[in-house]
């Protein structure tokens, strides 16, 4: 894309930033500070254009090539604007045996954008990503940069019908196993408990009865405090659901 | 001796073990765990207090005797791999973590990033001190915000406090930990490709040898390691190598964490010690499948799959026991496979992510996992391939295996290998009826 009008440069008026970032590296690893600036740039632009390539470039002294060659490598680096709500359907096998597939086209139908795309209004962006690392909470949608944790039908039509006011939910962080925290306790910011209060959490765990055996066994034992308030964890979450 | 051996008690191989005690993630999912109060009112940095008090080969010493072993997927003795390290001649010196957590299925790391990272950042302490190394490198996938947020957070508490900086606790060891953030690309868990990302290259693996120890980031002597295998380090050195070894097997010894997802009632993150059988994984801690199964993975997609049955089941969570049995434990992640679901459209997913993390450096990967396989899958999806494409297909994996430059080719080849070995009706099913075995099913929750 050629630019016409001339740019202001971003980081003109950011010389701490710039400072702070170039600092974190020695002098003889300079260029490692590429991908912290060409984030910068693309959190606040949501992208990055050719003439921030060629102000990186010279900050670092290297070729604009040089800075396209490591943004081009990237996935999550971008050429161009995304909407304001960058949704990232992570598609990869934990996701998919858990409806990913079918998330992402009823997103396809109902924002009228195939993956890749930008709306006109440059609003929603949808994009198909690779794994997350949210496979035990399958499937996850990423929201710029929050992830929504197993989202079920009910939940993406509530947060779509957020985001098109431009308000953006409480990340959706579901825990299931050691990562519940010993008490049961829920977590900042977190809205587990309103989605067990709709029981759409309960889905899942009230078919455990295998698993209800297990914690029986490990509760009778009792030797360990960590083991016991474990397997308390295990009882008030099921109990909850 | 003989009789030391005798008295010996049993291992601890599994969770109905009343010894078993949840450690790493003892904290992890409790509200306010991930700040530096939570985490010293826990017992936290007393273990790198203990360590930079000892010598810093004793500390080596102590997490070699503890048979810890790599929980990137490799499995690689932690100890013995500081122990390359070459002595310390001057040149700056690196620890790095490998926080760029990318193989499906897993998510043990990120957990513990958000919600302790502390125990990581003591980890790293330690471990910078065991090989003399002043500076940590933390990199972490762009993906992980959240997790980024609370490290950054974390860090700074750390520096205000002491715990990094110059004359770390009062000593005479300086340690400071900059934190790098990947930017969406799977081989960047390759080590070296990691260091070239982290000097801002691009994420092309290097040839080894030379070895990280040698030549690491920046051409300077590197370890790196993966944040599980650091964020058990200060466990080790508080309560003892003979701790860690007395769980799991002579082979493959302490605690890892199982990420079981796919068609299980309980999907989640779960602390075990080694040597736990995949039965008890999938059935006590995963509630069981919540459809009747036909393979499991067991160590995340680039591992191969093992069929449902009690033979695989009743495998030890033990790296040689798994390799016999032809797969890897890799990260750990195990995933569910329902019955009714197409294997030839579940490797195609597993291929498509590699095909999309292939560097593109070498011929074998860039031709065969990122070009040739998906079309060949895509063929038969459609409909449109014949009985001759399944061999097609088998032929090209067996010589993708060991012929490309890094491990991503045989990470896709070697699955899909097994897919053909244990499913190849399904394969032939396609090419014979251009219809799935089992047609698409709608996967998704209410």
């Amino acid at each position: 894309m050629i630019e016409l009008q001339t740019v202001t440069p971003f980081f003109e008026d950011k010389v701490e930033l710039l400072d702070e970032i170039l600092g974190r590296y020695p002098d003889y690893g300079r260029r490692s500070a590429v991908m912290p600036l060409l984030w910068e740039v693309q959190r606040a632009e949501r992208y990055v254009s050719e003439s921030r390539v060629a102000e990186i470039a010279e900050i670092l002294g290297l070729h604009a090539t040089e800075v396209k060659g490591v943004m081009s490598f990237y996935s999550t680096y971008h050429g161009e604007p995304v909407g304001r709500w960058h949704l990232q359907v992570c598609s990869t096998l934990s996701c998919k045996l858990a409806g990913s597939d079918e998330l992402c086209d009823h997103l396809v139908e109902t924002l009228g954008l195939v993956p890749g795309e930008t709306d006109a209004e440059g609003r929603f962006s949808l994009q198909k990503v690779e794994c997350l690392g949210s496979c035990t909470t399958a499937p996850v949608l990423q929201v710029n940069d929050t992830y929504y944790e197993r989202v079920t039908r009910g939940r993406l039509e509530q947060l779509l019908d957020a985001l098109k006011r431009d308000e953006q939910p409480e990340p959706w962080r579901e825990r299931h196993g050691d990562n519940a925290g010993l008490g049961g306790a829920p977590l900042a910011g977190t809205t587990a408990t309103a989605a067990a209060e709709t029981g759409e959490a309960a889905g899942v765990d009230a078919e455990t009865t295998d698993a209800e055996t297990t914690d029986a066994e490990t509760t009778d034992a009792e030797t360990t405090d960590a083991a016991a308030s474990e397997a308390a964890a295990h009882d008030e979450k099921e109990g909850g659901a | 001796m003989a009789d030391a051996v005798a008295e010996r008690p049993k291992p601890i191989t599994s969770r109905h073990d009343p010894r078993f005690e949840v450690t790493l993630y003892r904290y992890v999912g409790v509200e306010g765990a991930h700040t530096m109060d939570a985490y010293l009112e826990h017992g936290g940095y007393q273990a790198a207090r203990k360590a930079l008090a000892s010598d810093a080969g004793e500390v080596v010493n102590t997490v070699k005797a503890s048979g810890l072993r790599g929980r990137g997927g490799a499995g690689f003795p932690a100890g013995v791999k500081w122990s390359f390290m070459p002595p310390v001649d001057g040149r700056q010196r690196f620890i790095v973590c490998n926080a760029d957590e990318s193989e499906p299925g897993s998510c043990k790391d990120r957990y513990l990033m958000e919600d302790d990272p502390h125990q990581l950042i003591e980890g790293m302490l330690i471990a910078g001190w065991a090989i003399q190394a002043t500076k940590g490198v933390l990199y972490i996938r762009g993906e992980y915000w959240h997790a980024y947020e609370r490290l950054m957070g974390a860090i700074e508490e750390a520096r205000a406090r002491g715990y990094l900086g110059t004359n770390v606790l009062d000593s005479d060891f300086d340690f400071d930990i900059v934190v790098h953030r990947g930017a969406g690309a799977y081989i960047c868990g390759e080590e070296t490709a990691l260091m070239n990302s982290f000097e801002g290259l691009r994420a092309n693996p290097r040839l080894k040898p030379p070895f990280p120890a040698q030549a690491g980031v920046y051409g300077l002597p590197s370890t790196i390691n993966n944040v599980t295998t650091l964020a058990s380090v200060p466990h080790i050195i508080e309560k003892g190598a003979d701790w860690f070894s007395a769980m799991g097997t002579d082979d493959s010894k302490g605690i890892h964490h199982v990420q079981i997802s796919g068609a299980v009632a309980r999907p989640g993150v779960y602390e075990v010690p080694m040597g736990i059988s995949y039965r008890e994984i999938i059935h006590d801690l995963g509630g069981g499948p919540s459809s009747p199964a036909k393979a499991f993975i067991p160590g995340g997609t680039s591992c191969p799959m093992f069929p449902y049955d009690d033979e695989h089941l009743d495998l030890p969570m033990d790296f040689s026991a798994v390799a016999k049995a032809g797969s890897m434990l890799g990260t750990g992640a195990v995933i569910v496979i329902p019955e009714d679901q197409c294997i030839v459209d579940a490797m195609y997913n597993v291929t498509r992510f590699y095909a999309h993390e292939s560097c593109g450096k070498c011929t074998p990967c860039r031709e065969g996992v990122a070009t040739w396989l998906p079309k060949m899958f895509q063929k038969l999806l459609a409909g449109l391939g014949t009985p001759d494409d399944v061999d097609v297909m088998e032929d090209m994996v067996k010589n993708l295996r060991g012929t490309a430059f890094c491990p991503l080719a045989d990470a896709c080849a070697w699955p899909v290998q097994a897919s053909l070995q244990h499913f190849r009706n399904e394969y032939e099913h396609l090419a014979q009826h251009g219809t799935p075995l089992h047609p698409r099913k709608d996967r998704w929750l209410a």
